[in-house]
């Protein structure tokens, strides 16, 4: 067990070095002179100088590229070229944490909502309880979370005042962006829990339990939920990252201050490191879940070789 | 959201009287899938739509006239007008060429790149393999819409970068799609036997490999479509993508956004189309896998 996570966590370090290379890159991809686009045209030329010398645009590349992995292994994410001020700073001091907690409480609601949903359909396989699970999740699936976020918005808390619009902090304020948030997600994990619970259904040794005479509810949560949960898990380690790239548009609708808005301020303000920094933390944080899940599932799974 | 193994059936090529019983045999299939030809037919009147749909309105999409600002929907405009007094069921019909050429577009090219890629990964293998499978783990890294984000932000905001980053947000899931096939066909005895005669690998790949593994790419391109439409609109409705006035409907909804308070019906129909749209594709897509590739899930 030891060794299997210690092997995994050595995988993850091509990924994560791919990852810093391709961050680091997004910086020479802009098209032109970058340090003149980040400025913004017509800026005097000694201003544009000063940027390009501070990013350190002047070194060669692979120097470039050390420099900014140095600074990284510091805890360094660069300086913001609006407020002057360390990046990971502003990122970790609240940004970062409201995103984490926006992304947790949707992964809870999206596993909640799926699960149930998938063992419901499964369970009354073809009724109409089934078809219609499937089709709200197949709506579900369809929609893009930002416009359900504005509908959501638009009723629950402009016409009935149940829930505040914006920002984040009281619960007023954090049920519509995790419904908004979580909604694909359930959608995805409704599915493909239905689909494994019936492939596990239809295996012998439910069949041998059921004609043993093992109660119906028995059979479904004790024997069949449990294996059918397997593919299921690795789905929601996968889905956690679309809720963190959902998350921008989510926060961007419910003006929520997490790194999702933080991202797309600095995209329109041509704040380039800022940029390159809350898409390294998110993927990072991506890899990262996408490992605990691995190795947790093998942790419950020890029987499941991977080699 | 991976696609486990791929069924890979041997299948003679070539030869146009098995490939016409093939295809009766898939269409007769396709049929018994009420969902699949659903989602096919809704996806043809999409297309009608997009191509003389424009004839069909009397307004135009993108001139402004303050007289007819913010009216709810009526007998003259059935979706309403929106805050520069433009008919927004036009501007939705102008909206569906955008939307669905930005998905075929797209995922066109990525899968393109990601076939090439998945098939060299897949059938030489080795140290092209490792590579290639490295790069998609670290594209993969980036979650959800992170990446086409930031290849938006560099590159510029427009619809036509928008595309670009579409496209190379799709090639990591082709290439892993297309190698597990690559992988599932190549190990059948007659592809070794073909070797063992000295065929090239030109015409293994092409005359072989590629036909078996045409059925999971298809899948694959058409749930894809509606991960690329999601992507596109989301980004046009941060203000990334496409600029107002172009009638895309994500950036509808992103210029609507301040008048949907008091007028609801600015921001329901073009969330709405694309919601319609995006259900076709996935219809369709669930379908083809369950009639295409029986082995392969979600």
């Amino acid at each position: 067990m030891l060794i299997y996570s210690i092997r995994r966590l050595i995988q993850t370090i091509p990924v994560v070095i791919g990852v810093t290379i391709v961050v680091f890159l997004l910086m020479h991809l802009i098209p032109g002179d970058a340090a003149q686009v980040i400025i913004g045209e017509g800026a005097p030329k000694e201003q544009v100088e000063k940027i390009r010398e501070n990013l350190g645009l002047n070194d060669p590349l692979p120097l470039q590229y050390w420099n900014y992995v140095s600074g990284l292994l510091q805890g360094d994410l660069g300086d913001s070229i609006r407020s002057n001020r360390p990046i990971a700073d502003e990122i970790f001091k609240s940004r970062f944490w409201i995103t984490v907690e926006l992304a947790i409480y949707s992964t809870i609601l999206a596993v909640f909502l799926g699960i149930l949903a998938g063992i419901i359909s499964a369970v009354k396989k073809s009724s109409p309880a089934d078809i219609g699970v499937m089709f709200i999740a197949l709506f579900g699936l369809s929609m893009p979370n930002f416009w359900l976020g504005l509908m959501l918005i638009q009723y629950f808390a402009v016409d009935l005042g149940w829930f505040r619009p914006s920002g984040w902090g009281t619960w007023s304020q954090t049920v519509l962006p995790v419904i908004t948030l979580g909604t694909g997600g359930a959608a995805i994990i409704a599915r493909m829990t239905r689909s494994s619970m019936l492939e596990v259904i239809g295996q012998d040794y439910i069949r041998t339990a059921r004609a043993k005479g093992v109660r119906e509810r028995i059979i479904v949560y004790r024997h069949a939920l449990k294996n059918a949960m397997i593919p299921v898990i690795t789905v929601i380690g996968l889905e956690f990252g679309g809720l963190l790239g959902g998350a921008v548009l989510t926060e961007s609708v419910f003006a929520v201050n997490g790194m999702g808005r933080y991202v797309i301020d600095s995209i329109r303000a041509r704040d380039f490191p800022v940029v390159q920094a809350t898409v390294l933390v998110l993927s990072v944080m991506f890899v990262l879940v996408n490992l605990l899940v691995d190795i947790s599932y093998r942790y419950f799974n020890k029987r499941i070789d991977f080699d | 959201m991976h696609n486990m193994t791929a069924d890979a059936r041997p299948q003679e090529s070539g030869n146009h009287g098995t490939r016409l019983v093939q295809w009766k045999s898939f269409y007769h299939r396709l049929r018994k899938n009420k969902a699949a030809l659903w989602g096919g037919y809704f996806l043809l009147l999409m297309i009608i739509v997009a191509v003389i749909g424009p004839l069909l309105t009397q307004y135009d999409p993108t001139k402004v006239d303050y007289s007819t600002k913010l009216l709810k929907p009526s007998a003259a405009h059935w979706f309403g007008t929106d805050h520069n007094g433009r008919d927004i069921f036009t501007r939705i019909i102008h909206g569906m060429r955008l939307t669905l050429s930005v998905g075929f577009i797209s995922v066109i090219i990525g899968a393109a790149f990601g076939v090439v890629l998945g098939i060299i990964s897949g059938y030489y293998g080795g140290k092209w393999d490792t590579l290639i499978m490295r790069i998609t783990d670290v594209m993969l890294a980036f979650p959800g819409i992170l990446l086409a984000l930031a290849v938006v932000s560099v590159l510029g905001k427009n619809l036509f970068n928008v595309i670009i980053a579409v496209s190379i947000f799709s090639i990591p899931t082709f290439a892993r799609v297309v190698r597990g096939s690559t992988l599932a066909v190549r190990k059948l005895e007659y592809i070794d036997a073909m070797r063992s005669l000295g065929a090239s690998d030109g015409r293994i790949i092409f005359g072989h490999i590629l036909p078996n593994i045409t059925s999971p790419i298809i899948v694959q391109a058409t749930l894809r479509i509606a991960v690329a439409i999601l992507t596109a609109s989301g980004l046009s409705f941060l203000g990334l993508g496409a600029q107002p006035p172009t009638p895309e409907w994500g950036a509808m909804l992103n210029d609507g956004r301040n008048y949907i308070m008091d007028h609801p019906h600015v921001a329901l129909f073009p969330g709405l189309s694309i919601v319609v749209v995006v259900i076709a594709f996935n219809l369709l897509g669930d379908g083809l896998r369950d009639v295409l590739d029986p082995k392969m899930k979600k």
